[in-house]
């Protein structure tokens, strides 16, 4: 009995096995797709059957961040062989690096806007995994009246759709002289990540047993002190679970930096797309910003694992 | 004077509890209110007006005009159609991949850790720069979907009747992860003397699943449909960006259009509500469901 058991236990677990490869392939497919056309020249980008055996490249990549324009002479020998590695790349695209009156290269709009991505997710992560932890603790430790009122009413904030609240933000926003500008796009998505932020940073203060606070005062801290000494220490992992998910979050965003941005304060997601345009697109140098677009958050869901899951099942998943 | 308690003693030397509470909490629901409750009042005073923030014409008051014209507008229904059709066929994609890969996860495999990392980054990216690519893969004279299931040249984005399936595809790849975590922990929470109970009576595998599985992952995987459903509701990103199928438009889209494409602001306004109304009513069932899973 036990035998015949484990037998078609046996077989059970290696058609488990079959099926979690072939899932893991079909959703890892288009990930891998796209880092790999991000290293091909050009011409292989597109061919049919698909090029998987290549060469990588990094050509892809230095006409990603530089400025160019179709060439209307080939350049000299002496030119070419003159050009820096990179520039010489660029020729080899049938392109030249578009240069100011001093000589200097001119980057491309990609650079900026990554730049852009990573002020406003940084700061707006920072502002509101700052304000959420000390609002989850006022939570957590104090009596508040309406405590489960309050705490829907932030969650609420989260479930508007986008647009909804980009309409009357954009008028407001226009009107105050914040539309394109970082301050701007900082402070929405703090109001965006703040309730989630207080709601994950609350299950984590919840867990942290009061004994130790009140041990620390007892030994004459102050609130404030036991707070900071006592407290945020052991929630040191709650608030880098939740600090990673407000940062992807905001890396994330479209719907707002679309509407509230144009050119200074415009972040990657709305750039990359509006990049293909019309006729034919590069595709290598839209998947080179595309995958230099995804390799943070990459970095942070393999260094995070653990955390990303318990953080992602709040709420639903009490111990 | 002294005194033992403690609470008291810190009381004095530093701030009190009361005003502790105060600074921790106020500050974020005043933050809250402005940059989330008043921008809503402020826009449901336009909703009232045949505003358009592309002109200088002051707003005239037009009463429940706007939402007479929306509610008799064929064009929005259908738009709240395809949102319905999108949400229904995206969530039960999800629920069937996610679910599906959580049940074989569940079992004995090897690196059952790193795989499950591996499949969360889906829905860690973009939704819009995975809208981009996703465009690249469905190509249809390069695409390797094509390709890889020899379908020639077949039309993903361009055909009118596949476009909200190509959407809702995309979304079901990005988004089953999220599904199959929840089920995940679901799963493991079934205590294992349930599983070596129904083996000693012989119970086969499919009554074991949907006599045991089932009824005790049920309310975790509730909870993953609404927040999906949710979520599915309100896509924009990934529909605006992968095609500009009319039979693609759903609700978000028709509301960034009509604001800043055809910046009719008062109307917008005014659908801005309509959608709101229903979201609230969305959410009202999630908040019923999340107490009765919490009360189990």
């Amino acid at each position: 009995m036990a035998a015949v058991q484990t037998t078609s236990e046996r077989a059970l677990n290696r058609i488990a096995i079959v099926g979690v490869l072939i899932a893991t392939i079909i959703f890892l497919a288009p990930i891998y797709w796209i880092v790999s056309t991000s290293f091909k020249p050009r011409n292989l980008a597109t061919t049919i059957p698909p090029t998987v055996l290549f060469e990588p490249e990094i050509s892809p990549f230095v006409k990603l961040v530089l400025r160019r324009s179709q060439m209307r002479e080939q350049p000299t020998p002496e030119e070419y062989a003159a050009a820096p590695w990179w520039e010489r790349l660029v020729f080899d695209g049938g392109e030249k690096v578009v240069r100011d009156g001093q000589g200097n290269v001119q980057l491309s709009g990609y650079p900026s806007r990554f730049v852009n991505s990573l002020i406003v997710a940084i700061v707006s992560t920072v502002l509101a995994v700052g304000m959420g932890t000390i609002t989850a603790y006022g939570f957590s430790r104090f009596k508040v009246k309406g405590e489960q009122d309050w705490l829907f009413f932030i969650l609420s904030t989260r479930m508007l759709p986008p647009v909804v609240v980009a309409i009357p933000m954009f008028l407001m926003y226009r009107a105050v002289g914040l539309n394109d500008t970082h301050l701007g796009l900082i402070i929405l998505y703090t109001a965006f990540n703040l309730s989630f932020s207080v709601w994950l940073m609350k299950g984590f203060i919840d867990e942290i047993p009061k004994e130790y606070e009140e041990a620390a005062l007892v030994d004459g801290y102050t609130r404030m002190e036991a707070f900071f000494k006592v407290v945020l220490p052991e929630a040191a992992t709650g608030i880098a679970a939740t600090a990673v998910f407000c940062f992807i979050t905001a890396w994330n965003e479209y719907a707002f930096a679309l509407i509230m941005t144009r050119r200074t304060a415009q972040t990657a997601p709305p750039f990359i797309p509006s990049q293909v345009g019309s006729g034919l697109p590069d595709w290598t140098v839209i998947a080179s910003g595309t995958f230099l677009f995804l390799l943070p958050v990459a970095i942070f869901t393999f260094l995070l694992r653990n955390h990303l899951l318990r953080g992602m099942s709040f709420g639903a998943i009490r111990k | 004077m002294t005194t033992l308690d403690p609470r008291s003693r810190a009381a004095r030397r530093g701030l009190s509890d009361l005003s502790i509470r105060n600074l921790f909490i106020i500050p974020t629901i005043v933050f809250l209110i402005v940059f989330n409750i008043f921008p809503l009042l402020y826009s449901l005073g336009y909703s009232f007006t045949d505003f358009r923030a592309s002109s200088n014409a002051p707003a005239n008051f037009v009463g429940l005009d706007n939402y007479r014209t929306l509610l008799n507008d064929p064009f929005i229904w259908s738009n709240f159609a395809i949102t319905a059709k999108y949400v229904i066929v995206s969530v039960a994609g999800q629920v069937i991949v996610g679910f599906g890969v959580a049940l074989l996860l569940n079992r004995d495999i090897p690196f059952k850790g790193l795989i499950t990392t591996l499949l969360l980054l889906p829905m860690m990216l973009s939704m819009a720069v995975v809208g981009l690519f996703w465009k690249l893969l469905y190509d249809p004279s390069f695409g390797i979907i094509n390709y890889a299931l020899g379908l020639g040249r077949f039309e993903w984005l361009s055909d009118p009747d596949m476009a909200l399936y190509a959407v809702a595809l995309t979304d079901i790849w990005m988004w089953s992860p999220f599904v199959m975590l929840l089920s995940l922990a679901g799963l493991s929470a079934v205590p294992k003397h349930l599983y070596e109970a129904a083996a000693i009576d012989r119970a086969g595998p499919l009554y074991t699943f949907f006599r045991i599985t089932l009824p005790l992952v049920a309310p975790i995987l509730m909870i993953a449909i609404i927040f999906r459903t949710m979520e599915a509701f309100k896509t924009f990103d990934l529909a605006y960006i992968l095609t500009s199928q009319p039979t693609t438009e759903v609700i978000s889209i028709r509301l960034y259009k009509m604001a800043f494409q055809e910046w009719q602001t008062g109307l917008s306004c005014a659908l801005a509500y309509i959608v709101l109304i229903m979201v609230i009513a969305i959410t009202n069932i999630y908040v019923k469901y999340l107490n009765k899973v919490k009360e189990r």
